[in-house]
């Protein structure tokens, strides 16, 4: 083998330095992850043992933890209260942004654009705003203190983002397809429910997704709106009831987090050029 | 046309094709009229309400309010730490932002190659967006804990650290606000990569061709094509960011609650702290009316974006 040259010096430094790059992005952003992970699985004294090495497992690996997770604390229970609210969500907003997302797609003429684009920006007002006037109705409607609150308000932000994802989808769906059921002697509305709705099961999936990775990432007005520890999502409960005072059970802090975050996460994973497509409002093609 | 074949072939299938081209309105109407009269109720209201009680000597538990004119407001702009909290909230959403479309264009051009393993570094790379942050916070408090810090440990092992001296990630002023903002950089990285990977990936081919004939190496290319094609994606990107981190409480609330010393308070935290811990809504809800300005800007700006793409 002849010795290498310099255009092939170079090429092997360039891959060295995307891969170091690459390596150090993955690191940073992975990192906490990992570390829920390996956390989850050691002994609480070696865990709180500044000696040993955080990297290594200095007493053999543990399932306390986890143990202690499901059966000692209330985190089944928030995770069917995060689902429950979840599939709810999902369905509130499915019912009004399928609808509203095909109607600004196809029907309202010229300011329906306008319309739209103004549905999209109240996806921007921030629940900090807000969570201070809801908490006084939330209260005068009897609801605080049960995740009824969290159903009834969680779809003021999933609502409209998923509007402008649905038009998005619907846009792309050619107007000939609807027009010939029409012509078939379907009306509008039949063709709509027929014709439109099935084939966008990629664009309602891509919704229920979104939705639901937003209930699970929820904390201000869970925070705000509930106090008892049985009626919480994970995403409050985990942060404010497996704290006890100042003692931290890091072991099943991690494991909760961890198990919470991870899978959502794969799923999203698989729509997020749908969700990017909405974010960037068209500009990109 | 269609009302000329209905006047001469009054068919069944005809009129009703033709009655409903004159319903197709009233149709759209119905179809749309769920999801803005829920918005408008359920941002709208609110955030008149928002407006109101900011008038108003509302407290948590108490059914009586008056009208009280901008005394809130006075009660805040005396208050130095609301000063504090909004030259934090500022200095926070600029850093943290400067920071982010930088690390996210190198990440998102060392992602626009091809290699082995593409999907599971993208998947660990969009980890931090999608994970409740909440629960990520918790992580990162681990990360930063005053004793079993692993940061603590590894510059005990690389000597840069006196093996008895700790370092307080979340107790010292200065330190705090760069957790913060490591946090929040982390957190916001995933979403701006990603946006730019599809600015960058809708550049044509034949762009980078011809730049390459005639004979553009990585800066020139860098400055002179690719920056300026991705800009307005980019904007994009840190308009989410700025709103996103603007507005945030989350990490504030997780990690140091607004301390030491307010170090870390930001807009957002201190309404809550103010109104919902401290029970007056009225001037909690006065606080957070000071996040709107920079939504407008920011709706204003996204506007002209929009309608510039339209018309490309």
């Amino acid at each position: 083998m002849a010795a290498p040259t310099r255009t092939q010096w170079r090429k092997a430094g360039a891959r060295t330095g995307h891969f170091g790059i690459l390596a150090a992005f993955v690191g940073f952003l992975a990192f906490p992850f990992y570390w829920m992970l390996i956390t989850t699985f050691k002994e609480t004294r070696d865990l709180l043992n500044p000696d040993n090495n955080p990297f290594l497992f200095n007493d053999p690996p543990t399932l306390e933890h986890l143990r202690v997770l499901f059966f000692d604390t209330l985190y089944v229970q928030w995770l069917i209260n995060t689902t429950i609210v979840g599939v709810l969500v999902v369905g509130i907003t499915l019912l009004l942004a399928i609808p509203a997302g095909y109607a600004l797609a196809r029907i309202t003429g010229v300011w329906g654009q306008q319309l739209g684009i103004g549905i999209f920006l109240t996806y921007l007002v921030p629940p900090t705003i807000l969570f201070i006037p809801f908490s006084r109705v939330i209260s005068l409607l009897n609801l605080q203190d049960t995740i009824w609150s969290l159903v009834l308000v969680y779809p003021s932000f999933t609502v409209p983002f998923c509007t402008w994802l649905m038009m998005g989808f619907f846009k792309a769906i050619p107007r000939d397809l609807e027009e010939s059921a029409m012509v078939d002697g379907c009306s509008r509305l039949e063709a709509f429910v027929r014709i439109v709705v099935p084939i966008s099961i990629a664009g309602i999936l891509t919704v229920v997704i979104f939705s639901f990775t937003l209930v699970t990432q929820e904390f201000v007005y869970a925070l705000t709106f509930i106090t008892s520890s049985r009626e919480l999502t994970v995403s409050v409960g985990v942060p404010t009831f497996l704290v006890r005072g100042d003692v931290y059970f890091w072991g099943s802090l991690m494991a909760a987090c961890f198990i919470a975050s991870v899978p959502t996460a794969i799923l999203y994973n698989l729509f997020v050029d749908r969700f990017i497509a909405g974010f960037t409002m068209g500009a990109i093609k | 046309m269609t009302s000329i074949t209905a006047s001469t072939a009054p068919t069944s299938l005809w009129h009703r094709l033709t009655r409903l081209g004159d319903r197709e309105q009233v149709l759209a109407w119905l179809m749309l009229s769920p999801a803005v009269l829920f918005i408008v109720v359920l941002v709208g209201t609110p955030f008149l309400l928002a407006l109101f009680y900011s008038l108003s000597n509302v407290t948590v538990g108490s059914t009586e309010m008056a009208f009280v004119g901008l005394s809130n407001f006075e009660a805040i702009t005396a208050n130095p730490t609301f000063w504090r909290s909004l030259g934090n909230t500022f200095l926070f959403t600029f850093v943290s932002q400067a920071l982010v479309v930088v690390l996210a264009k190198v990440l998102a051009m060392a992602l626009m190659k091809d290699f082995r393993g593409k999907w599971l570094v993208r998947l660990l790379v969009i980890l931090p967006w999608v994970a409740p942050i909440s629960l990520g916070s918790i992580g990162w408090l681990w990360i930063f804990d005053s004793i079993y810090s692993v940061l603590n440990w590894g510059l005990h092992q690389m000597g840069w650290l006196d093996p008895e001296a700790r370092l307080f990630w979340l107790g010292r002023e200065d330190l705090a606000m760069g957790s913060i903002i490591t946090v929040h950089v982390w957190r916001m990285l995933p979403l701006a990569t990603i946006i730019l990977l599809a600015g960058l990936s809708a550049i044509p081919a034949d762009l980078h061709d011809a730049a390459a004939i005639d004979g553009a190496r990585f800066w020139r290319h860098l400055f002179q094509i690719n920056l300026p094609l991705v800009m307005p994606i980019m904007l994009v990107a840190v308009l989410f960011g700025m709103v996103f981190t603007f507005t945030d409480m989350i990490v504030i609330f997780i990690l140091t609650r607004g301390g030491p010393y307010d170090s870390t308070q930001m807009l957002a935290s201190l309404a809550y702290f103010t109104g919902i811990d401290g029970g007056d809504l009225a001037e909690g809800a006065a606080i957070s009316l000071f996040l709107f300005p920079l939504l407008v800007v920011v709706a204003v700006v996204m506007l002209s974006v929009a309608k510039r793409s339209e018309v490309t």
